[in-house]
Formats: structure tokens, sequence, C-alpha cells
């Protein structure tokens, strides 16, 4: 105990030096007083208790009643087949929409980030769906695609026969997909867009003198370059997806439907909490999602780790 | 003549896929305006066309997106504020100022980003109603009115300002709160109009959270009674339509006016 003072006390002596700046305790917790507070209140508390609550058998009609049952909850993951469905969509939604979304953004980059006219207008034009409200997005496609809806009445130039798209098994998920793709393409054009901006054009130059053509400069320059923002792309989108919710309410009514067709994990988990009141197996739900977030991005944080560091 | 076709498919590229983001929104915007009987009838002349549908919505007590609007914009504007303020100041102590403990509050900011906010909401919808605060503007706003993410982009904005001006600031007689006042927040306009826009806009959309928190049609958020009125009323897609474009509408134009910081602002909290 003895020895600790010392080398405490001269390290942030060198630093006070390096920086010219005092410690200022004081200071210190004035600026960070309200985060302290809310974050303690609001996050931090609310998180332990939900990570308490996953042990419970805990309804919000009977609070007396709550009883500690181990991990039965998590156990009950495994059993529970509308649980696995609500999985099993996510990941179908995961798995389709990113590929698609990664791809088309990446196009649109590169024709924003291009010689074209009416350049800002494009921009505006594909950023659009992005800073829509999700609902209203939602409202407007099942106007779009009802029975007598505008993409029915255009694939009837195709001999495709009208169907009523969010309203069947096979086609509401895939539906909601294409909705997704359509509202989230912009905000990852724009990430691509910072991407191709940061390669250096000596690059372009010397590929050129070289006697590179455009594609090979795409495929040998500009895909290489943009690896780490399409990864980075990626996770965020597959965190994005896992979490995805009001599309699925609002189109369903809140139940997932028809037939657990448009089931998510959040949409259950809500529906646990908040309709069935089993709050403690809800709360196992959100721990499990926690974790296939969690674990994502940390692969994140891997890549990234630069920004993190103090 | 390869030059040309190339240019030509380059196009209709373009344009096709300027179309498919667009047309949703000119189509909607198309039905709002027109009269029940003619909804599904794909072109209707202009002289058919009427504003009833968003009279209907904005001025009947039948639909009350004028509270829904007011509603809206009263949450959307204390949470952004709050944000704004309160993650810039624990922004900048994280960044400049030196004091026990500061790690370990950096660490917990980095942490707590990691965790969807759905895990809370069975705990935060307790402590809420312990409070009696479901229902009301306090429980749509105070909860939120900090963010890890937003903390973590000011802290990071504000370790590429220059300390020199801090340390002449310093010199000249300033307090801490002066420095941080009138040097570092007017130098950090970029940043600020970033976490400003982002923050107005996703309250302004949000739904799952005022969807829990509200019980009363009084208390609605602008998403939340656009949901509730396409469940009621879903036949009379003009009423529902005018609903959505007049939720949308001020957001699309102040994003055309504010284009520029919104597509940098994303751009740079996206990557770096």
């Amino acid at each position: 105990m003895n020895a600790q003072p010392t080398t405490v006390g001269t390290k942030p002596a060198a630093r006070r030096r390096r920086s010219g700046l005092f410690s200022d305790p004081l200071m210190g917790y004035l600026f960070t007083l309200p985060v302290i507070v809310s974050l303690s209140v609001f996050l931090i508390g609310p998180i332990i208790y939900a990570f308490f609550l996953s042990f419970q058998s805990f309804t919000f009609l009977d609070p007396e009643g709550a009883q500690f049952v181990g991990l039965d909850n998590y156990l009950k993951l495994f059993e529970d087949e509308r649980f696995h469905r609500a999985l099993f969509n996510t990941s179908i939604y995961s798995l389709g929409v990113i590929p698609v979304q990664v791809s088309i953004a990446l196009v649109l980059a590169l024709i924003v980030n291009s010689k074209i006219k009416g350049k800002t207008f494009f921009r505006v034009a594909y950023f659009l769906p992005t800073v829509t409200s999700t609902v209203a997005v939602s409202v407007m496609f099942l106007f779009l695609f009802k029975k007598d809806g505008l993409l029915n009445h255009f694939l009837g130039w195709f001999g495709i026969p009208a169907r009523s798209w969010f309203d069947d098994v096979t086609f509401a998920l895939p539906s909601i997909m294409v909705m997704a793709v359509w509202s989230t393409v912009g905000q990852f054009m724009v990430i691509y867009l910072a991407g191709l901006q940061d390669i250096p054009d000596d690059l372009y130059e010397a590929a050129q003198i070289d006697g590179a053509n455009r594609w090979q400069q795409f495929w040998y320059i500009t895909l290489p370059m943009l690896k780490p923002t399409t990864f980075f792309i990626v996770v965020m989108s597959i965190i994005g997806t896992f979490q995805v919710f009001d599309q699925m309410y609002v189109i369903s009514g809140g139940d997932g439907g028809p037939l657990d067709a448009t089931l998510t994990v959040v949409l259950y988990l809500y529906n646990k909490a908040f309709k069935d009141f089993e709050m403690g197996y809800a709360s196992a739900i959100a721990f499990f999602l926690f974790c296939v977030i969690l674990i994502l991005t940390l692969i994140q944080r891997k890549f990234f780790g630069e920004e993190m560091r103090m | 003549m390869k030059r040309l076709l190339v240019r030509v498919l380059f196009y209709t590229i373009v344009i096709g896929y300027a179309v498919i983001t667009v047309g949703p929104f000119l189509w909607s915007l198309f039905t709002a305006f027109k009269m029940t009987p003619d909804i599904n009838t794909l072109w209707v002349p202009l002289d058919r066309l009427t504003l009833a549908n968003f009279e209907n919505i904005v001025l009947s007590d039948e639909y009350p997106f004028a509270r829904w609007f007011w509603n809206s914009l009263i949450v959307a504007a204390i949470v952004t504020a709050g944000n704004v303020i309160f993650n810039s100041m624990a922004g900048y102590a994280l960044a400049r100022i030196n004091f026990p403990g500061r790690r370990v509050l950096f660490l917990i900011v980095l942490a707590v980003m990691m965790v969807p906010g759905q895990v809370i909401l069975v705990p935060m919808y307790m402590l809420l109603s312990e409070l009696d605060w479901i229902n009301t503007y306090a429980g749509l706003t105070v909860p939120f009115l900090t963010q890890g993410f937003g903390i973590f982009l000011m802290r990071q904005f504000f370790l590429s300002i220059p300390r020199d001006l801090e340390e002449a600031g310093f010199l000249d007689g300033l307090s801490r709160w002066g420095v941080f006042w009138r040097i570092v927040l007017p130098l950090s306009k970029p940043a600020l109009a970033a976490q400003t826009i982002f923050m107005f806009m996703g309250n302004w959309n949000s739904f799952m959270w005022p969807n829990l928190l509200t019980t009363s049609e009084e208390m609605y958020t602008l998403p939340v009674g656009l949901n509730s009125l396409y469940g009621e009323y879903d036949a009379f897609w003009n009423h529902v339509l005018a609903g959505a474009m007049f939720m949308t509408i001020p957001v699309i134009i102040v994003f055309i006016i504010f284009q520029r910081h919104f597509i940098k602002g994303l751009a740079t909290t996206g990557l770096k």
C-alpha cells in the first residue's frame, strides 16, 4: 500500500506538465454530472435490473409473486418455437437485406461521386427515404403494395397476378425486406461516399499511367480501398437489422402476422413483455439480443479500435 | 457509338433509381389530394383534387393531428436540447479536463453504446410507471436527455480542436466554463449542427418508445398517431396518406435546406 502513492502520484504530474492543464476534479464532475445521473438512473440501473429480472418469473400484474427461477428463462429460449420462428425471420431478414443494401449503396455512391449533371438532385433524391419515419414509410408501402395498389397495376403489365403482398404468408417478409432496402440505402450510400472521397487521387493517376482501364481501376483500387468502409457498413447493418421492430409492428398491426411470418426478435420481446406480461422471459430474450449485438460490436471494435483509445 | 450506349445506360440507372426513391412520395402525395371515391383510380384530373383531406386531419376533432404535431415538436425539441448541451459538456470533460474517474467514465460510455435500447424496455416501463410518468411529457423526454454515442462523438470532436486556443483563453483569465462556452463551443458548430440534426430527426421519427410510453390519444406523437390512424381508418387512404405527408414534408424541407451539413454529418459520424 505504501508504494502505491508514489507511482500514482508521479503519473498525473507528468501528464499535467505535458498538457499544461491542471487536474480539476470539481469542474470534471460538474461537467459530467448530468450525464452521470442520467446514465445511472435511466440506463445502467435498468440494465442491471433487466439482468436480475431475466432470472425471475415476473409479471407486471403480480409484482409480489416474483420468484427466482434460475436459468429457466434462458433454457426456455431453446424450446420456444415461436422464439425460433422470430429468430429465423430476423436472420432471413438480415441475410436478405444486407447484401442487396450494400451493393446498391456502393453503386449509388459511385454514381453520385462521378461527374454527372444534377449531382445534388440525385444525392438528395437517393437520400430522401432515409430521413422519412419508418411509420410513414410503412404506411406508404402498405398503400403501394395492397391488392389494387400501384405495384400490382405495374406487375399486371407483365402478366403477374395481383396479390395482397403484406397479407401473404410467403411474401409478407420479403416485401418488408424490399421496403427496408429502399429506406436505408441512402444512409450507407453517404458513408460509402465519404470512403470514396478518402481514396487518394494519385492512386488512380498511377493506374492510368500503367494503362489500367476504368473497370480495372474499380476492381484493383476502389474496391480494395473501400474494404474497411464495407466492413463497417456490414456490421452496422447487421446490428440495425437485428433490432428491427417498427416496420413489422405497423404492417402486421403488432402481432407479427400473417401466421408469425413477420415476427421478429424485438417484436416477440415486446409482445411477451407488454401483451403476455411475461417480463422475466422477455428480459431473457433481451439479453440474448444483447449478446448477439455485443459480439458484433466487439468484432467491429477490433477492426476500428483506433478511435476508442484515450 | 459504344460510349453513347454506355452513357444512355448510365443515365437510365441514375434516373430510374431516382424514380424508385421519389416515386412513392409523389404517389402518396397525389393520393393525399384525391377525394375518397377516387382513391383507387389511377389517374385523376387535377381539378378533381382537393385540400379537404389535409384540412380534415389537421382541423377536425376526429384526428388530433395538430395536437400530435405539437407533442412531437415539444418532445423532439427538449430531447435534442438536452442531448446537445449535456453530451457536449460531458464530451468536453472527457476530452480535456483531468479528474479522477475520467477513464472509468469513458469506458462506461463506450460500454453503454453497445447495449441495444430494447434491453431496458421492461425496467424502464416499470421505473416510469413507479414515477407516474407514463403518458406524460416527462416520461417521453427525461429518460432520453443524454446518449452514449452522442457523448463519444463530441469527445472525439473536441480532441481535434487545438489546445493552444484554450490555453490562450485561460491566460486571458477565462474560467473553465468561460473557455468551454466562449472558445470551444463556437469552434464546434459543425459537430453541434450534426448532433442537433440527428437527434431531432431520430426523435421526430422514433416509434417504439413513444408507442410504449403513451396510453391516450392526446399524448401520442406523430408516428404513434399515424399508426393508430392507419389501424382505425385504413379504408380512407387519402386521409391516412395526408397524415403521412403531413409528418414527412416538414422533415424533407428541413433536410433539403440543411442537406450539406446533413450528409457531411452522417458521413463523419458514420466513420470517424
